[in-house]
């Protein structure tokens, strides 16, 4: 592939998939400015790797490869800082400008909830609970994106909603 | 709570793991970043022989010149790089790392000198 193909395979890979990077960044790291810089750094990280992962790629679909950068990188910023997100994602404004119908008075509560205990999970469980359901991705893409199996993947996300129905449930009843 | 079944918690998960559009200055920033690398990376391409690149001596030649413009100048940053390329060299990861140390050690020569 020459130059200019790969560069318009970057160009498609990057409008395909730039809400995928940045939703993911913003549930992993809790707030936008963080959000913003780990996209962005994703992609330049991604143009640079992007022609071997192309031919490594062997045709399959490189959303996991982006998500895996993404997930590296912010392994990196929480490193480098020792911290944990600083933004509660039920105070959001995307919890705000998304749900704004009246279905939030009774809902609200619950949602915020769910997010809180997303929150609390440990970072592999919150990880593949992200990618499922903020991206709706498949087992075998999270496999690939988090290095591990497509079994052990279906085993950490079962026990993910499992730890996290009783972490919710936990709240309710505190 | 406790009695709901995986499915409504998976309901619940995917209203609140709603899907977050990139606000539109992150996307023009990017598109803009993206587009000067892309033109950057022909440039080079465009403008340096891939098999010169090999040799150290043919990177700082048109560099210098174009950018000190003097003999004397030129000269200058050309020991004070190639002074330096043994630990360049230690610390690049490969060529064009290599290549872009050097650039950048010739950018910042060039700078202190034009600086006096």
């Amino acid at each position: 592939m020459d130059k200019a193909a790969l560069d318009d395979a970057f160009s498609e890979l990057y409008r395909t998939h730039l809400r995928d990077v940045y939703s993911y960044a913003y549930y992993r790291v809790g707030n936008h400015h963080d959000a913003e810089d780990l996209t962005e750094q994703t992609f330049l990280q991604a143009y640079r790797h992007f022609e071997r992962a192309v031919a490594e790629s062997d045709g399959r679909p490189l959303r996991p490869w982006l998500i895996r950068i993404a997930h590296n990188l912010a392994a990196n910023l929480y490193r480098d800082r020792s911290r944990k997100p600083q933004t509660n994602l039920d105070d959001s404004d995307t919890l705000r400008t998304i749900h704004t119908t009246e279905d939030l008075v009774e809902g609200r509560d619950e949602l915020a909830r769910i997010l809180e205990g997303v929150k609390d999970l440990p970072d592999d469980r919150r990880e593949a609970v992200i990618m499922r359901f903020a991206l709706g991705m498949d087992n075998r893409e999270i496999a690939r994106a988090l290095g591990r199996t497509d079994g052990a993947t279906k085993v950490l996300l079962h026990r993910a909603i499992r730890q996290l129905e009783e972490i919710v449930s936990a709240g309710q009843r505190g | 709570m406790s009695d709901l079944p995986f499915s409504d918690i998976e309901a619940l998960l995917r209203e609140a793991l709603t899907p977050v559009e990139p606000p539109p200055a992150l996307a023009g920033r990017m598109e803009q970043r993206l587009t000067e690398i892309t033109e950057l990376a022909q440039g080079e391409l465009e403008g340096w022989e891939l098999s010169a690149m090999r040799d150290p001596r043919n990177w700082v030649r048109p560099v210098v010149a174009v950018a000190v413009g003097t003999t004397a100048g030129a000269a200058l940053v050309v020991v004070r790089v190639r002074q330096q390329h043994r630990r360049r060299k230690a610390k690049a990861t490969g060529p064009v790392d290599l290549a872009q140390r050097t650039l950048r050690a010739v950018r910042d020569e060039t700078r202190q000198i034009l600086d006096r």
